[in-house]
């Protein structure tokens, strides 16, 4: 005769787990209604930061574009325009392909003048491929948006909490 | 027309379109306690909390294709859904789902037939369940509704037996096969505080019950008949639409009136000391004792779902094995004890 005594414990354990779950805390978002709270880390659209005149910072060095692992980067580099007296090239045309592009912030990280960086921003939904492609006015019509968190201030913050 | 057609005819009334109209609102219910378990909300888009969901769920039913299958037998694809729907609604019949009301001079009880022999009568409707499921599965001519409608009938015959072998404790015990007075005799306390119900008085039996209930509706962990990962849907696979519809309705009408039965012979029925106990005036209490056996047949139906979340699916072989060589032998032993305790006190 099999004993009857754990069998009767298993049911009992796993009855009180279900309806302790009954009470818990739920886990679903209500999401047109209440968004999903973004993490400051979250690495979405790009943007193209302006210096203080309202100029687009970069100096089409190229940098992102060789550093960019997935060739999301399109850049058609001329002579700055007269009277830019701080530099000697600008971008006449800058193109990131959202759907080549991995996310990775690799081209923010390259950038010597802090020129491009990843926003919080979640790319929006298209229906055709060129639309995904954002170009310079697109990129500049985000330069106000928060950054990302870089990887290195994440990890720095990691690594405070770490050592106490 | 005589008053007692006219009494009858409205309490047949009354109790299908009770039933039926709960039967959205058990599979909604459903739906938010497997939500609620599992850490989700649950449906509730349409309207308030969702409430109106049932309806959507009806009306989608309603406007779906039906299609006939090639190859059908036609006669027993057809007769299938319509002979689920007896054994729910027929058991019904024998249920007290309350005292009795007094309205213009006539005394209704609140029961559609107080059967002398009402045991007998369940178990024989409970019986012909089978055929609706075994015809749904031959009828289809597809091998996964043939081994689910097989499989529900092996079930039956097998999880009735001890059924049958609780039901005998309760009539030894209470010395009578009429619902309403089974009821009766649970009206008292024991030992001046414990409601005198057949669930104190047969625990055991009313644990194999309970069990042999889950089995008969094909409910989790028993509901192997319509085990989706092997058979697909089971006897229904092939069922679209409305047709499809009334086999879901059958199967939660049936958990109602099997919830309704269980109450009714191990939970007390409507009684409740201290309050059904009380008199509040010729409807009241009526309308009172139904509100409590309605609470307790929800009660027992929140079992029903909450069990089906919370246990896995039976193995065939271990599914047969558990109500031949544990649930009978537990009922016989039930039984034999409950004999010899009866003919010692006298
Ligand atoms: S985030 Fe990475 S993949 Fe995307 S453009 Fe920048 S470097 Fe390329
Ligand atoms: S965005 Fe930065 S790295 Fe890329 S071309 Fe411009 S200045 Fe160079």
């Amino acid at each position: 005769m099999p004993s009857i005594t754990e069998p009767a414990a298993a049911l009992v354990k796993g009855f009180g787990i279900t309806l302790k779950h009954l009470f818990s805390r739920k886990f679903t978002s209500q999401y047109p209604e209440k968004p999903h709270p973004i993490a400051p880390k979250f690495r979405g659209e790009h943007k193209l930061n302006k210096d203080g005149e309202g100029r687009v910072k970069c100096v089409a060095c190229f940098l992102c574009e060789t550093n960019c692992p997935a060739y999301a980067i399109r850049i058609k580099s001329a002579p700055a325009p007269d009277g830019w007296q701080d530099r000697e090239r600008y971008p006449a045309e800058f193109e990131v392909d959202l759907l080549k592009c991995i996310f990775c912030g690799y081209c923010e990280e390259a950038c010597p003048v802090d020129a491009i960086a990843l926003t919080n921003k979640i790319p929006e939904v298209e229906t055709s491929r060129e639309a995904f492609i954002l170009n310079k006015e697109k990129l500049l019509a985000n330069a106000d948006l928060p950054a990302a968190t870089s990887a290195e201030k994440y990890l720095d913050d990691i690594l405070k909490k770490w050592k106490g | 027309m005589t008053p007692e057609i006219a009494i009858s005819l409205g309490r047949i009334l009354a109790v299908i379109a009770g039933v039926l109209s709960a039967v959205p609102y058990l599979v909604f219910a459903e739906r938010k306690i497997c939500a609620y378990i599992q850490d989700r909300i649950g449906p509730n888009r349409v309207g308030p909390w969702g409430l109106f969901q049932p309806l959507a769920d009806g009306l989608k039913l309603l406007t779906k294709e039906e299609i006939l299958p090639n190859g059908i037998d036609r006669f027993a694809y057809l007769l299938a859904p319509a002979l689920v729907m007896i054994h729910p609604l027929a058991t019904f019949a024998i249920i007290p789902f309350g005292s009795s009301i007094t309205l213009f001079g006539q005394t209704i009880r609140l029961q559609i037939a107080d059967l002398p022999i009402g045991i007998l009568f369940f178990l024989g409707v409970a019986s012909l369940s089978v055929y609706g499921l075994a015809l749904g599965g031959w009828g289809s001519n597809n091998k996964y509704s043939l081994m689910g409608g097989l499989r529900a009938c092996a079930q039956l015959v097998s999880y009735e037996l001890s059924m049958g072998l609780c039901l005998v404790g309760i009539i030894l015990l209470s010395g009578t096969l009429s619902t309403s007075q089974i009821v009766a005799a649970q009206e008292e306390t024991l030992l001046g505080f414990l409601p005198a119900w057949n669930v104190f008085l047969q625990p055991a039996g009313f644990a194999i019950f309970l069990i042999c209930a889950f089995a008969e509706n094909n409910r989790l962990p028993f509901d192997l008949p319509e085990a989706e990962p092997e058979l697909v849907g089971g006897y229904h696979t092939e069922y679209t639409g409305l047709r499809f519809g009334t086999f879901f309705l059958a199967e939660y009408a049936s958990m109602i009136t099997m919830s309704a039965l269980l109450v009714t012979l191990y939970l007390g029925g409507h009684h409740l000391p201290g309050v059904t106990t009380r008199d509040f005036g010729p409807v009241m209490t009526g309308l009172i004792s139904t509100a409590v056996f309605g609470a307790k047949v929800a009660t027992v139906l929140f079992t029903f779902i909450w069990t089906r979340w919370t246990l896995p699916r039976f193995k065939y072989q271990n599914l047969m094995s558990f109500s031949w060589k544990c649930l009978l032998p537990a009922a016989l032993v039930n039984l034999l004890m409950t004999a010899t305790v009866i003919t010692l006190s006298g």
